[in-house]
């Protein structure tokens, strides 16, 4: 790595991310180098890399997360649109250069807690499409079984999905303390977004995770807007990664998955290895409004979302980047996209298709050890049965 | 591991059967044991047990609690096992953060105690409780169960004036996913508490501060380190026959006071002490009402949409009412918030003469 020299050889190149590294015999590279927008500090001497390398096998694999992605956000989209997903939906699309990046650096026993925009987080920590795509629709082969719906997803290390806004930042710490408890170097990721960050509960867990020094990485996603309003109306400080005060901060490039990636990797580091906790802000954007019930252009201009899609998508420019660099040649993306397509295609049919669970399963896993002897109903004259279905991970 | 104050008890022990081989008298009574301690040691036997348990709350550690419950355990176990937590609400409980922090560690596997200086607090945290804690388990479809338990202090203590002395009781059994305990003497205090540790479900356990300092006779089983008391069962603390005084934590305490004036009259109540109000086991209830024929309920909360409602409202609905020769009734604490003043906090509760008076009325004696 020669990052001066780069710099100064290669100044236009840079700035257009071109890439430059080993190229192998068919003109094609295997790896490439690239350069990030630089990090912004809190109390910290050390700073993630601006230089970073892609190897092929990495490119198509966050590529192909990428844009899994973004197409399941937008059919979730238009199956609201069609209303076979109801009440609350909160798409991801912009925002996926941050999970894609986060995950890359997270070890199978690293857990991840989020807020309701949740759909992309569900799928990286290993909820199939289908899985998604059904528990959006409330069917049976959804992963909460059609029970949680858009805000309530869950698989192994990954604790959802939280409806209430900011809560699920103390969880965040819970389990990150439980990690620490037992003695693993295991991390939390604990995302909120810009609305969030100004909730007293998060102050709360601050002072509590830098006290007890517990590994817990705090994610701003600062998407710029809280519902409807922007992160400047809503906050006094809108450097959110100072937030944390006594707790090291960094800002990154929400938009560039090596970059998140980058910052990630110092970060899980850091808390892996008993350093404490971080609070870490990724600038990104979401192009569709708060939630499905807001069309997101009465606060911001049309102008503004269509610039973001042209300069800085993080798809788009990940798969520009790729090509460019000569990675991955284009057919290649085109082959990834079409099999993407036909997957998303394919589980969105069965998920359309797919039943309700019965009424019978109304009074299923309310408890994990049920000591009602009966569950009241709409009446009193009958009554439901508890069930049992459900894993239920802690309970022996 | 015997801690200071169960050598103390064994001794105690040791001294009163030594002084039966030699009395004439009847012997002494069981053990005695005041609820603080009770609590203390199945706290301690239950951390023994499993090393997933350990608590956190407000001054539990190095205070030894805010009222001594956890008195001695930081010393044993130390920091990792019973942390202090600073006075946060949405953090911890009254500090809800702090009690999202547990309930998020016990998503995790861990086996948190959470204590709350008294549910008043909680109510800064009653999002955690019931949202988190409450029903995630049937949000993942059965997959992530929450094995927490949060305790302390519920409903009236004395001249604590209107925000310090609500009983929660009502708000918790409201809902579906939590199990809510409320128990009365040491016994129920050791079984109930144990049982509530031990369970994978989140549990609300409701206890009293007027009752932490009194002392109660505790079975040789119930000294056992393994004693359970079965979570959603009541227990018929008077058997009787004219009437049934149903009621849970304190209320209990009225009720058998009660029960003592009615039999000075020629009147037999049954008092069953309900122990836990979710699951709220009306099956006694209904044995007992079929038998007595006549019911009051008893408690020291509001009577708005109180437990006492509730319990009228299961028994309206099924064939026991065919059983009541009166309409069932409910005495509770006055539907006013609390006053400091001495005599009218008194006459805001319930107290003995108010269950008999009652009782006379149903009964038709002067």
């Amino acid at each position: 790595m020669l990052p001066s020299c780069i710099r100064t050889v290669c100044k236009n190149q840079i700035r257009s991310n071109k890439a430059l590294g080993l190229i192998s015999k068919s003109g094609y590279a295997t790896e490439a180098t690239f350069e990030t927008k630089p990090y912004r500090l809190h109390r910290l001497e050390q700073s993630p890399s601006t230089t970073v390398t892609l190897t092929k096998e990495d490119a198509i694999k966050y590529y192909t997360q990428l844009h899994t992605i973004r197409r399941m956000e937008t059919t979730a989209g238009n199956l609201y649109k069609d209303k076979i997903i109801r009440g609350f939906c909160h798409l991801y699309s912009g925002q996926e250069a941050v999970a894609v990046g986060i995950k890359a650096t997270l070890r199978p026993y690293d857990a991840v807690i989020t807020a309701y925009r949740a759909h992309g987080w569900a799928q990286l920590m290993g909820v199939p499409p289908l899985g998604v795509l059904a528990e959006l629709c409330g069917r049976q082969n959804g992963c909460a079984r059609g029970k949680g719906g858009s805000m309530h997803m869950y698989c192994d290390h990954f604790y959802g999905g939280n409806g209430i806004v900011g809560a699920q930042v103390p969880l965040g710490v819970g389990i990150a303390l439980a990690a620490k408890y037992n003695g693993t170097d295991g991390v939390c990721i604990t995302l909120y977004g810009d609305g969030a960050a100004n909730q007293g509960q998060v102050f709360e867990v601050y002072n509590m995770a830098k006290l007890w020094n517990v590994p817990c990485i705090f994610v701003c996603e600062n998407n710029g807007y809280g519902m409807g309003t922007s992160a400047e109306r809503a906050a006094a400080n809108t450097e959110f990664y100072t937030r944390g005060d006594v707790i090291p901060g960094i800002w990154v490039d929400g938009m560039d998955v090596l970059a998140v990636r980058e910052c990630f990797r110092f970060a899980v580091d850091f808390a892996a290895s008993g350093k404490g906790p971080l609070v870490i802000e990724a600038a990104t954007y979401r192009y569709s409004g708060h939630s499905m019930s807001d069309p997101g252009t009465s606060y911001r201009t049309r102008d503004e979302i269509q610039e973001v899609r042209q300069t800085r998508d993080p798809v788009t420019s990940f798969k520009e980047k790729i090509i460019s660099s000569n990675l991955v040649p284009a057919d290649e993306i085109k082959k990834i996209d079409a099999e993407i397509k036909a997957t998303v295609d394919e589980a969105t049919k069965i998920a359309k298709a797919d039943k309700e669970i019965g009424l019978d399963e109304l009074s299923a896993d309310i408890y994990s050890l049920n000591l009602e002897p009966r569950i009241r109903n709409v009446d009193p004259f009958t009554h439901l049965v508890h069930k049992r279905i459900g894993p239920a991970v802690n309970f022996k | 591991m015997a801690t200071i104050k169960t050598k103390n008890m064994l001794a105690k022990v040791n001294s009163v059967i030594a002084r039966r081989t030699f009395s004439t008298t009847k012997p002494a009574a069981a053990k005695q044991m005041t609820v603080r301690d009770a609590l203390n040691s199945a706290l301690d036997e239950e951390m023994e047990r499993d090393e997933r348990v350990f608590i956190l709350g407000e001054e539990v550690a190095q205070y030894d609690g805010a009222y001594k419950v956890t008195r001695g355990l930081w010393k044993k176990y130390g920091d990792k096992r019973v942390i202090d937590t600073p006075i946060t609400e949405m953090g911890f409980a009254e500090w809800n953060s702090g009690v999202g922090i547990a309930t998020g560690a016990a998503m995790a596997g861990l086996r948190p105690i959470c204590e709350f200086m008294t549910f008043n607090f909680a109510m800064q945290a009653i999002d955690q409780i019931i949202n988190s804690a409450g029903k995630t388990f049937y949000m993942s479809a059965g997959r992530v169960n929450v094995p927490i338990v949060f305790r302390g202090p519920n409903g009236a203590a004395a001249g604590v004036a209107a925000q310090h002395s609500q009983c929660y009781g009502a708000w918790y059994a409201h809902c579906p996913g939590l199990k809510v305990i409320s128990p009365y003497n040491s016994e129920d205090c050791r079984g109930l508490l144990k049982a509530a540790i031990r369970d994978p479900d989140p549990v609300v356990f409701l206890e009293n501060e007027i009752l932490y300092g009194v002392q109660y006779p505790v079975s040789d089983q119930a000294l056992d380190k393994n004693f359970v008391i079965p979570i959603g069962k009541a227990k018929i603390e008077r058997p009787g026959k004219h009437i049934t005084l149903v009621a849970h934590s304190k209320a209990v305490d009225i009720s058998l006071e009660a029960a003592k004036e009615l039999a000075g009259k020629g009147v037999e109540a049954e008092v069953i002490n309900l122990r836990s109000l979710r699951p709220l086991d009306t099956d006694t209830v209904a044995q007992s009402v079929a038998k007595t024929n006549h019911l009051i309920s008893v408690e020291q909360g509001w009577p708005t949409c109180g437990i006492g409602a509730e319990i009228l409202a299961r028994i309206m609905e099924s064939e026991t009412f065919f059983h009541l020769d009166q309409p069932a009734i409910r005495i509770t604490g006055a539907d006013v918030p609390m006053p400091y003043a001495k005599t009218l906090e008194i006459a805001a509760l319930p107290q003995p003469k108010d269950v008999v008076e009652a009782a006379k009325k149903l009964l038709k004696i002067k």
